[in-house]
Parts: C-alpha cells; sequence; structure tokens
C-alpha cells in the first residue's frame, strides 16, 4: 500500500542565499552555523517521513523547531526550498497551480493555531468558505456546514460572530470548517494550544472520538509531550528544523533515540510524581483454593484477557496462568491450578515510581502486579502508563 | 565653500518641465480636449440638477441619511438641518452644489484610482518601493503648483479643479488600502488559501473585507483633502464657495470671507461625519 503522505528531503531556508546554505546543510553544518554564514534561517532540514491512511501523525518540538513551516509544506503554502512531498502518489511539489488548488479544497484542509477565522462572517459563513470558493450552491453549502456544526456540537451558534464565542467554541468552528469539504487529510498546527488546559483536553477527547468514525489522516502539530502521547499514533519529534526521531508513543518513551528526546521525555514530570499506587486497577483474580482451570479460562473469556492473576483466600499472590495454559489443562483434564501456575511474576509495590514501572512493564507480556505485604492490590496494565503519562489529573481523580 | 558649483550651470529643471507639460499638451490634446469638454459639461449638469432641487428636500434627505448613518441618533441629524440652513440663508446655497459636486466627483475619481493602486503596492514589493516616494512627492508639493499643469491640460473651470484635487487627495487612499491589505493577519490569508481559494477570492472574500476600515479611514482622509483643495481649485475657475472666499479675499471683505469659509467648515463637518460613520456601521 502507498503511504498517504509520503515526505522526502523537504527543506525550508528562509533567506536570500538557500542555494548557499543547502550546501553547507549537505554538509552537516547546523542551523546556528548557516545563519552565521549566510544569514539564512534553517525552517526544515531535509525531513523525511510517511504517513498512513488513516492515522494521527504529530509533529512535536520546542517552540522554533520547524513544526508551523513543516506542516505550511505539506500544503504548500510555503514553497519547499527543496525535496518533495506526495500527497496519494501525486507530488505536490511540482504541480501547478490549478492542480494544487484543487488539491486543497479536495484533498487537505487546515486548522490554525489562533483559528484563522474570518471575523465579518458569520459561524457558519466561516464554515462554508471552503465550499463557497468552489461555487456549490447555496443550499448544499447551508446543508453541509450546519452537519459540520452539528458533529462538533455548536449547533445553534450557527448566525453569531466568532467573537462572540469562547476559544474552545472557535476553535471547533475551525475545526467544522476544515471538515465541511470532507478532506481525507487533516492539518491542524498547534490547534489546541491557545486553549487552557480543561478545554484542550476536552477538545483532545473529542477529536480522538470523531476520529473514531471519520478515519481521516491527521497531522498534529503540537509543542506539548502529553498532548503528543494521548492522540498520536506516531510521533515525529523534531529539533533545528530536523526530525530527530519517529516511532509510536512508546517508542519515543522507551527508546529515546538521543539526549535531546531523553530530554523532552525526562520534562514529564509526573513520571517521578506519580507511583504505582496511582495508576493500577482493580484485578480480575481467581482463588486458587477455590477454582480449577476451567473457571479461570471461563473468567478471562468473560473479561477479554489473555492471563489472569491467582490468590488464595487471603489475597495472598501466588502467580498467574495463561489463556493457552489453561485451556491446554481442561483439554488434559487437569483440575489444580497448582500446577499451571506461573510464579514469576513482575511485581511492584504501590510506591514505585513511574518511571520504574517503564521498565518492568515493558519486559512483561502479563500486567504488572502492585504487591503490598504479600498481597495483590491492584495491576498495572501497559496502556494506563502511557494514559498517566499523557494526564495526571483524570488518574489522581480516579483513585485520590 | 560651493565655489566648485561656479562651474556647474544652473540646471534648466524648470524649462524642462515647461517643455515636458507642451509636450504633453500638445500630444494627448486629443485626450484631454474632450474630457474637458464633456467633463465639463457633465459636472455642470449635476451641479445644476442639484441646484435645481428644492433646498428643503436636500436638507430633509441629508437629515434622514444622518440620522440613519449614525446609527439612529439624533446629533448628526441636527446639526446637518441647522447647518444647511445657515447656508441657505446666507445665500450660498448654489455655491454650496457647486462644491458638493467638485468634492463628491474628485473623491469618487480619487477612490476608483487609489484603491486598484493601493492594491497593487500591497502584492508587490516592487510597486511598494517605486510607488511610496511619488505618494510623498505629490503630497508635499504645494497643491498650488499643480494648477499649473491642470490649466495648460484643461484650460480653466471645473475640470482642472477635479485634476488637481486628484493629484493632490488621492494619497491617503493608495497608503492606506496597502497598508490595510497588508495588515490582514497572516492566518486569515492562509486559512483562505489552504481551502484553495484563487488570487481574487482571497482579496474580495478575505483581505478587502479585512482591510475595509483601514481604507475606509483613508477615504475619509480623501475627502478632507478634496474639500481642503475646493478654495485653491476657485483661483482657475472652479465655481463654489471656494470662490466666494477668494473673491471676498481679493476685495478684502472679511464678513462675507467667514461667512464663505463658514460654509465650507459646516460641509466639511457633515461630509467627515458621514464618512466615519459609513466606517463604524456594520
Ligand atoms: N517567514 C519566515 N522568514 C524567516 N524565518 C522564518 C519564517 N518563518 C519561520 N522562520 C524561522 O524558521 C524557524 C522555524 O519556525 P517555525 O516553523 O515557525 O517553528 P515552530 O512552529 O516549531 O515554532 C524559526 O527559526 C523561525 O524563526
Ligand atoms: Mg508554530
Amino acid at each position: 500500500m502507498v503511504a498517504k503522505i509520503e515526505v522526502e528531503g523537504l527543506t525550508k531556508i528562509f533567506g536570500k542565499k538557500p542555494k548557499r546554505a543547502l550546501e553547507l546543510l549537505q554538509k552537516n553544518k547546523t542551523k546556528d552555523e548557516i545563519l552565521k554564514e549566510t544569514g539564512n534561517t534553517v525552517g526544515v532540514n531535509r525531513a523525511s517521513f510517511s504517513v498512513e491512511d488513516g492515522e494521527i501523525f504529530v509533529i512535536m518540538g520546542l517552540s522554533g523547531s520547524g513544526k508551523s513551516t513543516l506542516v505550511r509544506l505539506l500544503n504548500r503554502l510555503i514553497e519547499p526550498t527543496a525535496g518533495s512531498v506526495w500527497v496519494d502518489g501525486e507530488d505536490l511539489s511540482t504541480m501547478d497551480e490549478k492542480t494544487l488548488r484543487e488539491t486543497r479544497r479536495k484533498k487537505m484542509s487546515m486548522v490554525f493555531q489562533k483559528f484563522g477565522l474570518f471575523p465579518f462572517r458569520t459561524v457558519r459563513s466561516n464554515v462554508e468558505y471552503g465550499l463557497e470558493i468552489q461555487g456549490v450552491s447555496q443550499e448544499e453549502r447551508k446543508e453541509k456546514a450546519m452537519t459540520a456544526l452539528e458533529l462538533v456540537g455548536l449547533k445553534g451558534y450557527e448566525d453569531m460572530y466568532p467573537n462572540e464565542l469562547s476559544g474552545g467554541m472557535q476553535q471547533r468552528v475551525g475545526l467544522a470548517r476544515a471538515l465541511t469539504n470532507d478532506p481525507q487529510v487533516l492539518l491542524m498546527d498547534e490547534a489546541f494550544s491557545a486553549l487552557d488546559p480543561l478545554i484542550r483536553k476536552e477538545m483532545q477527547d473529542e477529536l480522538m472520538d470523531l476520529q473514531e468514525n471519520m478515519k481521516k489522516t491527521i497531522i498534529f502539530i503540537t509543542h506539548d509531550l502529553d498532548e503528543a502521547l494521548r492522540i498520536g499514533d506516531r510521533i515525529a519529534l523534531m529539533k533545528d528544523g530536523s526530525i530527530v526521531q519517529v516511532g509510536t508513543p512508546e517508542d519515543i518513551l522507551m527508546n529515546p533515540a538521543n539526549n535531546y528526546v531523553e530530554k523532552f521525555v525526562e520534562d514529564v514530570d509526573r513520571s517521578k510524581i506519580l507511583t504505582a499506587h496511582h495508576i493500577m486497577k482493580r484485578p480480575e483474580t481467581i482463588d486458587i483454593d477455590k477454582h480449577g482451570p476451567r473457571v479461570a479460562l471461563e473468567r478471562m473469556r468473560q473479561e477479554g484477557l489473555s492471563s489472569i492473576y491467582v490468590v488464595d483466600r487471603k489475597r495472598n499472590l501466588k502467580g498467574y496462568v495463561t489463556a493457552d495454559d489453561a485451556s491446554e489443562a481442561r483439554k488434559k483434564d487437569i483440575r489444580d491450578l497448582q500446577e499451571i501456575l506461573t510464579t514469576d511474576v513482575p511485581t511492584v509495590t504501590k510506591d514505585t515510581p513511574m518511571h520504574d514501572i517503564f521498565n518492568a512493564i515493558y519486559d512483561s507480556s502479563v500486567p504488572i502486579a502492585v504487591v503490598e505485604d504479600g498481597k495483590l492490590a491492584g495491576i498495572i496494565v501497559r496502556g494506563a502508563v502511557i494514559a498517566a503519562l499523557a494526564s495526571d489529573s483524570e488518574v489522581t481523580l480516579d483513585h485520590a | 565653500m560651493l565655489d566648485f558649483m561656479k562651474n556647474v550651470p544652473e540646471l534648466p529643471i524648470a524649462d524642462w518641465t515647461s517643455n515636458f507639460t507642451d509636450w504633453l499638451t500638445d500630444t494627448f490634446a486629443f485626450l484631454f480636449d474632450p474630457i474637458k469638454n464633456q467633463f465639463g459639461d457633465f459636472m455642470e449638469f449635476t451641479a445644476d440638477k442639484l441646484a435645481a432641487i428644492p433646498p428643503v428636500i436636500v436638507i430633509l434627505i441629508v437629515a434622514i441619511l444622518a440620522f440613519f448613518v449614525s446609527g439612529k441618533k439624533f446629533g448628526l441629524a441636527a446639526f446637518s438641518i441647522v447647518g444647511l440652513l445657515l447656508i441657505y440663508n446666507q445665500g450660498l446655497w448654489e455655491e454650496l452644489m457647486f462644491t458638493f459636486t467638485l468634492v463628491l466627483i474628485a473623491s469618487v475619481l480619487s477612490v476608483i484610482i487609489g484603491v486598484p493602486i493601493g492594491i497593487l503596492m500591497s502584492k508587490s514589493k516592487t510597486a511598494e518601493t517605486i510607488i511610496t516616494p511619488v505618494l510623498d512627492f505629490m503630497q508635499t508639493m504645494p497643491a498650488f503648483v499643480y494648477l499649473i499643469p491642470a490649466v495648460a491640460f484643461f484650460s480653466i473651470g471645473m475640470v482642472p479643479g477635479v485634476f488637481a484635487s486628484l493629484i493632490f487627495a488621492t494619497p491617503p487612499t493608495v497608503r492606506l488600502t496597502n497598508l490595510g491589505i497588508r495588515q490582514v493577519p497572516t492566518e486569515l490569508v492562509e486559512a483562505s488559501e489552504a481551502f484553495g481559494s484563487t488570487a481574487s477570492q482571497k482579496l474580495f472574500k478575505v483581505e478587502l473585507p479585512m482591510a475595509r476600515s483601514t481604507i475606509m479611514a483613508g477615504v475619509n482622509q480623501t475627502v478632507m483633502l478634496a474639500l481642503s483643495m475646493v478654495v485653491i481649485a476657485s483661483m482657475i475657475g472652479a465655481p463654489g464657495l471656494g470662490r466666494e472666499v477668494l473673491s471676498a479675499l481679493q476685495r478684502a471683505q472679511v464678513g462675507t470671507g467667514f461667512v464663505a469659509g463658514l460654509g465650507i467648515v459646516i460641509l466639511a463637518i457633515i461630509i467627515d461625519r458621514f464618512t466615519q460613520n459609513v466606517n463604524k456601521s456594520k
């Protein structure tokens, strides 16, 4: 399958001597050196990556690292100095103006950091903009705009003006406007960065809910690791215009490609503050004194688990059994759990910091057991670690 | 200190300019003459028609417009009624109509010419670099100087008056159109492009609406400058309130001069408030 978006050697140099600067880049000079030598700024430095259909691809980096420039190269709001962008196998960088315009109208749309709404147009008229310039009839425009507004929960606000709405609502308008012409690709440049934290989280959740049904290809820019971890299927980390690492949230957290990424990841303070206690959940267990492999299997099937922890009557941790072993045991008509019990259990205590849990959980095929005085207090699943990094407040609320 | 200058003969800039103007007059006579005649006739006609409307009707219309333009407030409407009645009372009504025609036509032409030039400037760095000093020149040259080529091209009367006004009054519209478009927030321009707007869609659907109030501020200045040319233009025979001021000056009649001047002030205030309020409303 061809990737939805394929970027190769994409480079942008701001200034009067791009050729010279490009040569210096090839010689692996740094952004600072090039600025000193030529007075030109490297916006994006030979970025290469591909984005799959239906993926949320996050581009993350500190301010000035070139995120906005990169995303604008993807729809050619900024002309590249070198390199190419393929969308559905078509090279955007060599497209003539008309084809480019068609691509922008039909295939990709954009959501802006400060919303980019037209203040003299009503909400609905803003949302209709993309269709209006395509010459779509009024009725159709209205219908599609209303559908989009309903999708983002803004029904009833269509006749208001942007400045009458809160920031969160304005960005919903921005989102609705981007969705109205039903593009396959959404470019979102720090779309939620201007919103206050609570609203921001709400918008992230909503975007993910929408994405469940829409399955758009989303390029999402952020300078915030939490946000990246929460919504990204994959994350690209940028520094000084270059992409330093691309990977899943887990990759980035567990195998930082270099010091820079590591620093970034370390900045997730809560990984030090949060402990096992905060992210563990109530375990499904079976009682070794009462139950056999048959019950274990049944329980696992009901709960959709591939393994289950085993305790005794006093909740002392005994070990775990896997679904495979249990079903094997049932076939052989083994009655005693003891025989299929795995006792080599990954354990932590309630106050083990998150930092150490990472390492334990990635070596383990089963959830980690949280043990106190030999008793099973809870379990930690892999997803919870990521989720917790991305959102401390939720977790602390649940377990406070 | 300037001894070395003794060897440099005086540059015949004045002669050059005269020759150039003569050449223009001769070469473009085919253009200037019809403009002078037909456009002159048109202006006379407009002014006559305006003067033929019973003053009470004009005053009523102005008052009603003032009421709505100023957001349903009575202040401007009341001022217009009193001011215009005063002008009528002083026997300057016909002069007022001439002056108004001159200002109106000069302003409309200024806007028609100025806005596109401003747009061009906003779109092209080169155009901006070339046009900006020309605008500075046009505005700082004493307005009287424009009367001379105006007379050369169009003889005397209203037409050369409009011509001189145009040169003197257009720059603010050009400047502020350029400024207004350049000040449109980048994100809005990007938004319009990102959805696939053509250049003209971007201009008409985003840039001009966004720049509207800045452009209107320029238009307001243009109208005021055109009005200030009224007295000056009367020196080359443009009729109206300016001519009253000028003849009062020549005969040292303080009272008459003051009354005609007051008429200009009243007209200026009404026009100014009108254009400002048009800008604010909506
Ligand atoms: N129009 C421009 N002209 C010159 N330099 C620019 C321009 N836009 C961005 N830059 C520079 O390019 C670099 C990347 O900027 P940007 O893409 O805005 O970063 P980010 O969005 O990650 O904060 C910065 O050093 C910035 O100063
Ligand atoms: Mg940015």
